[in-house]
């Protein structure tokens, strides 16, 4: 097989998660025999392909041109078009960013092929490749396999493989430029400026401790038990995406995928089913406990310590057991 | 200004899920819900109409328990809603989904089309994207804020890590709403009452002509095996709480 990774980058910073799904590539070429390229797309982006081609791969493709200087979906869809027209990838592997979301799905229909997005994992049994992906929030996993001919598109999740895992080429790949033409004229979007709304107000990747408030607490009058909680342990409150939303707590408190990403030496989630989006966020916290009425939510997947209950019930006897200690 | 949104049904939070052969969950006994990504798209739509002028029409495809869901979004105040009938829909793929309501909403020559991000239930994310792409228009995703000028759009993207973009594309556009752009309304008695004089145009997905292969298929759905062994604190609330506390301090060494 021919593996294609195409890889993310913005004004010459790697997107991360690119080096997981290149582990993620690496492996499927290992264990299928298969020839692999990744593609650095970009404008002046030539040093990060020949970082790239330290790793273990079998070609780099560049691909440089001024249309592509700034991300826009049908710039990238037309330049990727015609680099899987030259090359003929037989799978093409994505990290499951924002903006592969934006334009992978445009670039496989356009081929008139399908793409298994926001996998979690992979088997290959049988010759038989499958892709493992979430449905229903996380509540089940599916077992997913391409029909029809190639090429085949498939998408990573952030955090499904490790990035520390890359394996390094025992030589350097070579960097191959990949010509391509395409005019402003086939560009409907003008992306504007980038930037950020307001200065994050709340660091949490820097707390120790975090209580985490899902759907849950039901009411914005009940965060304050939470955050008394809280600051007994030591900790900053923090929300699942659906609080935020609502208003309930500012967006700088959300953890998850669209939020902060956070690893704290204990995680106490609140009322929180635990959907990908929020999951992936924080499940390299070291400890994590789980508060949650339902016993089948995904979030006791991760969680090292779960209480199946009434949290209206557990946090204040666990506030009062904490100023019982404190006041000792 | 003529606006289409997607809305799709899908179970409720909260619903208990029991999962049959061929990759889908029991219906019966179970409630289902307007997808919530796509009441953000609704009230967007909603909002959109009520300062430009025009016309909001629901789509929604799926078994006839679908119609639901389309009162709801018409008791919101959407104008009119054109059904997809098929009883098989969740079978399809994210490129068959979206070839169909591209045929149905073709008809309507929208000015925007609006979805939600993704779906509750299978998630696949693509819908809005695909949607651009069979319809030929241009698209942006993950939509905080929309500002229509003239015969262009003005829409602020969500990118990662607390970051925005400004794009501007052109009309007709499909944009795909990032939940919590807005609050969504409730319906008041007096929608619900207006709602049962609006138009449900029903088409058989069948009578579209859609010719589809899929590109990729299900084969089977299961509940995932823990990755982690999690140690059930149980007793009464106090007890529980007590147990966790010594595991915190004591076991895991983190408080």
């Amino acid at each position: 097989m021919n593996i294609l990774l195409i890889t993310e980058q913005r004004e010459g910073k790697w997107n991360k998660t690119s080096f997981e799904t290149l582990v993620a590539a690496q492996q499927i070429a290992g264990e299928t025999n298969s020839r692999l390229a990744a593609v650095v797309i970009g404008k002046g982006v030539a040093t990060l392909a020949g970082e790239i081609a330290a790793t273990k791969l079998n070609e780099v493709l560049l691909v440089e041109h001024d249309l592509v200087a700034a991300y826009t979906p049908d710039g990238y869809t037309l330049a990727l078009q015609q680099v899987i027209a030259r090359t003929k990838p037989d799978l093409i592997l994505l990290p499951h960013t924002y903006q592969v979301r934006d334009f992978a799905p445009k670039l496989a229909a356009s081929l008139g092929k399908g793409m298994i997005g926001d996998c979690i994992a992979y088997r290959h049994e049988n010759g038989k490749l499958t892709f493992v992906r979430q449905m229903f929030q996380g509540k089940t996993v599916a077992d997913v396999v391409f029909e029809g001919a190639s090429p085949w598109f498939a998408t990573f999740q952030a955090g499904a493989f490790r990035a520390d895992l890359v394996a390094q080429g025992a030589s350097k790949a070579p960097v191959t430029p990949v010509l391509v033409d395409f005019n402003a004229a086939q560009i409907r979007t003008k992306p504007l400026e980038i930037f950020r709304e307001a200065k994050q107000a709340v660091d949490l990747t820097q707390a120790p401790i975090l209580v985490s408030v899902g759907r849950g607490i039901k009411a914005p009058e009940n965060i304050p038990m939470a955050e008394k909680l809280a600051h007994l342990l030591g900790g900053e409150l923090a929300a699942s995406r659906p609080i935020c939303d609502e208003g309930w707590l500012p967006m700088d408190r959300q953890i998850g995928s669209s939020g902060q990403t956070v690893s704290p030496k204990l995680y106490l989630a609140l009322g929180i089913s635990g959907a990908i989006q929020h999951v992936v966020g924080m499940k390299g916290s070291r400890t994590i406990v789980a508060i949650n009425k339902d016993q089948n939510a995904p979030i006791f997947e991760v969680a090292d310590y779960g209480i199946v209950g009434d949290l209206f019930e557990i946090v204040p006897a666990l506030t009062e057991e904490l100023e019982k200690t404190k006041s000792t | 200004m003529k606006i289409v949104v997607c809305i799709k049904q899908v179970p409720a939070k909260d619903a208990p899920l029991v999962i049959t052969e061929g990759g889908w969950i029991r219906e019966t006994d179970i409630g289902f819900e307007m997808n919530e990504p796509d009441s953000f798209a609704l009230e967007e739509a909603l909002r959109l109409k009520e300062k430009h002028t025009g016309e909001v029409i629901a789509v929604s495809m799926g078994p006839e328990r679908v119609k639901q869901t389309i009162k709801e979004a018409l008791a919101k105040g959407a104008d009119r809603a054109v059904h997809i009938a098929d009883d098989k829909a969740h079978m399809l793929d994210p490129l068959g989904a979206a070839k169909s309501l591209a045929a149905a909403i073709e008809r309507e020559k929208p000015d925007l089309v609006l979805t939600g991000l993704q779906s509750d239930d299978q998630g696949f994310g693509q819908t809005g994207v695909l949607l651009a792409d069979r319809l030929g228009l241009p698209h942006a995703t993950l939509i905080m804020q929309i500002a229509v000028e003239g015969d262009h759009l003005r829409v602020k993207r969500e990118l990662e890590a607390g970051w925005f973009q400004w794009v501007e594309l052109p009309l007709p556009a499909v944009l795909t709403i990032q939940s919590g752009i807005n609050k969504v309304r409730y319906a008041t008695l007096k929608g619900i009452m207006a709602a049962k004089k609006k138009e449900i145009a029903t088409i058989s997905r069948e009578s579209l002509g859609i010719s589809h292969e899929p590109t990729q298929r299900i084969e089977r759905i299961y509940v995932p095996t823990k990755t982690k062994k999690t140690e059930f604190l149980t007793g009464t609330p106090k007890e529980a709480a007590a147990k966790l506390l010594e595991k915190l301090r004591h076991e895991a060494r983190v408080l």
